[in-house]
């Protein structure tokens, strides 16, 4: 039982253009945590996301996943560890089939034969998807699409899950299924997402991002009591604890 | 300004196809050498947009036409000579394919005419000698107009050719140059100045784009005009071999069918080397004082049909008639026996 | 616009015919390469003048679209419209030969008459093979039996790639030249400066496309090589198909099929 610990301490981020994008931020997230991280637009989200996995290098800070920092050296580990899918499936499913999508990764680990079919299988098992192997990825559904796009990470079998904006263009049902997908997972979890009634379901705990600094990190309950910081953020409460449009019932 | 397949003979076809996949190859094997691992998807990305760009048209002011953007240029632009040219060609495989444009045997001649000239000629030798690395509007226009100019006049004037040597239009040299090369002007000028708006507009949004294209390194160890030779070398050469084989004399496959009939009628060449010179003639004679007689004279020494007319025997209009109750049967045979095959796949 | 949205349904619909399952289908696309690559050669062998000769290879498409259970009109439909250019060129043939070749009667029939006929016809074989090709093979497999065949991986991804995002571009596409179109309020032409800056736009949004799919590919452990797929085998059914296949072209090549068959029959009625 590997213990992967998501260590980030003051991370600064400043894009080429001068943008400050994060100013000092800092969290600790522990094995099994399932994590999200909220904020205006802009507030650096995605940017602080992008760290995760070594896709940016920090202007100043430092970052370690389990036993690694997170720099040059250690990408190939680091990317195996955390899987990340992004907010557009369409830039996740480059290959001809679903098939190969899903193999993509596990192939560039080594993985070949049976082995690799079985793990493909696996993944696509996992998230539903299992007759969708030789369909190309532009005549599936939205929903399909973000199912198979997260299979293509879980083939690698990482340890921790980071996802930009999971429900993002979903209808009802497939983000019903989403979120029942996302609560079975046993690995840790984060996302970034502006549906806070997911992040109410399926986050115990929340960091909320302004102006690239940590606002707040704490029991998502407790985050969404606090009516005057959200406002602050450019955020509310989510829907569902909003009180009932129908008989007037408050929270 | 695509060729197609029913103005194509084998050999010319069969000459730009080693010429295109031999510059493929090549520019495959530098793409893959590029450590830069960005281009695979640009490529595959930017190929895509080109393809959806030319869907999208706008309208020519006084001439009540529409265009679009060709893109080969601006290819060369973004990407660089090798990437642009394997991201054209794949961009018209698919629309050989997929919307009949051209063809598949003119499918090599395409891909040559629209992807070697802009990537390999025009923007190496024109575009990026003249541009400097932070260029006005105004020389940016200019530089761009000259070199889409350039480039859709080398790329016409190669179908001309092509044309010219496969034999199949009856369309004299001079007159096919007065049609297409005036045509190609205007629409020259029309890719510049569209290529040009899209150009300016990255310029301002992303400049880096650009200048990260035209400052990269020479095309290779070898200078682009050697490569040039060698690859149009290597397609006359192709052509060569190829009518050699069509028939031992390269009078063409007529000829030898004929022969094969029994038609004895006819004058065999002397040798494959007469053959070759009587080629050559042919194609030196279609040069501009070409005449519309002249056609006939050459046909006169090109063909059986024409040979038989040349000695007074006409074609017997009995095996016209038979041609084209055979040919009307046949079609019908055909229609029926697709139909019954279809019904019974359908069934299983 | 209505040109780029049929364009982009034309193209989807020709893709799903791929996804059929009849046996045709299910042959090695090598087979099915190779056999129209002999095809279209032997079609474009011809002389100028042939006509008749031509005809009988209609079947090669025929059986195709039979075996494969294509839509014939659709097929059709896409063959008739052909090439313009080679319609247009050919045409001038009439206008620049008009040596008699063949009299039918009190009807004379010029070289250049037959020889145009003859660009059609040649054309049709051809665009029809191409298409009835992709519709039983699909995309994807035309471009790893054409790297199996010698093509450089490196050109076999960038088809693969571009096919895989035509489908995204030309909705982007759609969706931005319905923007404008929606502007414009029923002006006829759009204008060459919202070109610009539609394609502008278009050009930047791929770009950073690009960016986010590579970003992908390396969350994925990519290290810059791909591994193409190698499923199929090429087996008995295979060979056949194309001996078969070959075997006829060449008799039909050099032997005037339909002529002979018309000769038989105007023989019966005289």
């Amino acid at each position: 039982m590997s213990h992967h610990i998501v260590a980030v301490k003051n991370l600064r981020h400043v894009y080429p253009d001068g943008t400050v994008a994060l100013r000092d931020v800092s969290f600790r997230i522990t094995h099994g945590e399932s994590v999200a991280i909220i904020g205006a637009n802009g507030a650096g989200k995605s940017t602080a996301l992008l760290h995760l996995n070594g896709y940016l290098s920090p202007t100043s800070g430092e970052i370690r996943i389990g036993d690694f920092p997170v720099n040059k050296g250690t990408l190939p580990q680091i990317r195996r560890t955390v899987g990340m899918v992004f907010q557009d499936p369409d830039d996740q499913l480059f290959m001809p089939t679903v098939y190969d999508d899903v193999a993509f990764g596990p192939l560039n680990l080594g993985l070949a034969g049976a082995d690799l079919k079985q793990c493909v299988a696996d993944a696509l098992e996992r998230v539903g998807a299992g007759q969708l192997a030789k369909k190309a990825p532009y005549h599936l559904s939205g929903g399909e699409k973000k199912r198979v796009a997260i299979a293509t990470v879980l083939s690698m079998s990482p340890d921790i899950l980071v996802m930009d904006e999971p429900t993002n263009g979903l209808d009802p049902y497939a983000r019903r299924q989403l979120i029942g997908l996302l609560k079975d997972f046993r690995h840790t979890r984060i996302f970034t997402s502006h549906d806070l009634d997911m992040v109410l379901e399926l986050c115990d705990r929340t960091i909320v991002l302004k102006d690239g600094e940590v606002r707040a990190d704490g029991l998502t309950r407790e985050i969404f009591l606090d009516e005057a910081m959200l406002a602050e953020c450019r955020l509310e409460k989510p829907l569902s604890m909003q009180g009932c449009p129908v008989c007037g019932r408050r929270v | 300004m695509h060729m197609a397949d029913a103005l194509l003979s084998p050999a010319v076809g069969g000459g730009m196809w080693a010429a295109s996949a031999g510059t493929i190859a090549y520019c495959s094997a530098r793409v893959s050498r590029d450590l830069d691992d960005r281009k695979v998807p640009l490529m595959g990305v930017l190929g895509a947009f080109l393809f959806a760009a030319q869907m999208i048209n706008f309208s020519i002011p006084a001439t009540g036409s529409s265009g679009h953007l060709g893109g080969g240029l601006l290819l060369a632009i973004l990407l660089g000579p090798c990437a642009a040219f394997l991201t054209i060609a794949s961009v018209l495989v698919v629309q050989a394919l997929f919307f009949a444009d051209g063809g598949l045997l003119a499918l090599g001649c395409n891909i040559f005419n629209m992807g070697f000239f802009p990537a390999f000629v025009v923007f190496p030798l024109f575009y990026k000698k003249l541009i400097g690395l932070d260029p006005s509007r105004a020389r940016l226009t200019t530089v761009t107009m000259i070199s889409a100019l350039i480039g859709l006049q080398l790329g016409p004037f190669a179908v001309v050719l092509e044309t010219l040597a496969s034999g199949l239009s009856s369309l004299p040299f001079s007159t096919f140059v007065l049609l297409m090369q005036p045509i190609h002007l205007a629409i020259g000028a029309v890719e510049g100045v569209v290529t040009v708006a899209v150009v300016s507009f990255v310029h301002q949004a992303r400049p880096e784009i650009l200048r990260a294209a035209v400052e990269a390194g020479p095309v290779g160890n070898y200078p682009m005009r050697n490569v040039a030779l060698a690859f149009l070398l290597g397609a006359v050469l192709t052509a060569g071999v190829v009518s050699g084989f069509a028939s031992k004399d390269p009078d063409g496959l007529e000829w030898a069918i004929a022969r094969v009939t029994g038609n004895r009628d006819l004058k065999a060449p002397q040798s494959v080397l007469h053959g070759a010179l009587a080629l050559f003639q042919q194609k030196t004679a279609m040069l501009p004082e070409y005449d519309y007689r002249k056609s006939t004279a050459e046909r006169a020494t090109y063909g059986p049909k024409a040979v038989q007319r040349k000695q007074g025997e006409g074609i017997n209009p009995g095996t016209s008639i038979a041609g084209i109750v055979g040919s009307l049967l046949t079609l019908l045979l055909t229609f029926l026996g697709g139909t019954v095959l279809k019904k019974r796949i359908k069934a299983a | 616009m209505a040109s780029i949205d049929g364009a982009l349904l034309d193209f989807m619909h020709l893709d799903r015919l791929a996804a059929g399952d009849t046996a045709l289908h299910r042959l090695d696309p090598r087979a099915k390469l190779l056999a129209t690559f002999v095809f279209i050669v032997s079609v474009v062998s011809f002389g100028r003048y042939e006509l008749s000769a031509l005809v009988p290879f209609f079947i090669f498409p025929t059986v195709l679209i039979g075996a494969g259970d294509l839509p014939v009109r659709y097929i059709a439909w896409k063959i008739a419209l052909l090439c313009p250019f080679a319609l247009v060129v050919g045409l001038f043939n009439p206008v620049f030969d008009t040596t008699v070749l063949v009299q039918l009667g009190p009807l004379g029939i010029s070289g250049g008459w037959i020889s145009c006929a003859s660009i059609v016809v040649r054309a049709a074989l051809t665009v029809g093979a191409a298409i009835v090709l992709v519709a039983v093979t699909g995309f994807p497999a035309i471009c790893r039996a054409m790297e199996q065949l010698g093509m450089p991986t490196a050109f076999a991804v960038q088809l693969l790639f571009l096919y895989r995002y035509i489908f995204v571009l030309t909705e982007e596409g759609v969706r931005a030249s319905r923007a404008r179109e929606m502007r414009s309020f029923g002006q006829k032409g759009y204008g060459m400066s919202s070109y610009g800056s539609l394609l502008g736009t278009l050009l930047l949004r791929t770009w950073m496309r690009a960016e986010r799919i590579h970003m992908a590919m390396l969350a994925r452990g990519s290290t810059g090589a791909f591994q193409t797929r190698q499923e199929f085998r090429f087996g008995a059914p295979e060979l056949l198909f194309l001996i078969g296949w070959c075997a006829l072209f060449a008799t039909l090549r050099s032997h005037n099929a339909a002529q002979q068959l018309g000769a038989l029959v105007t023989g019966w009625f005289q």
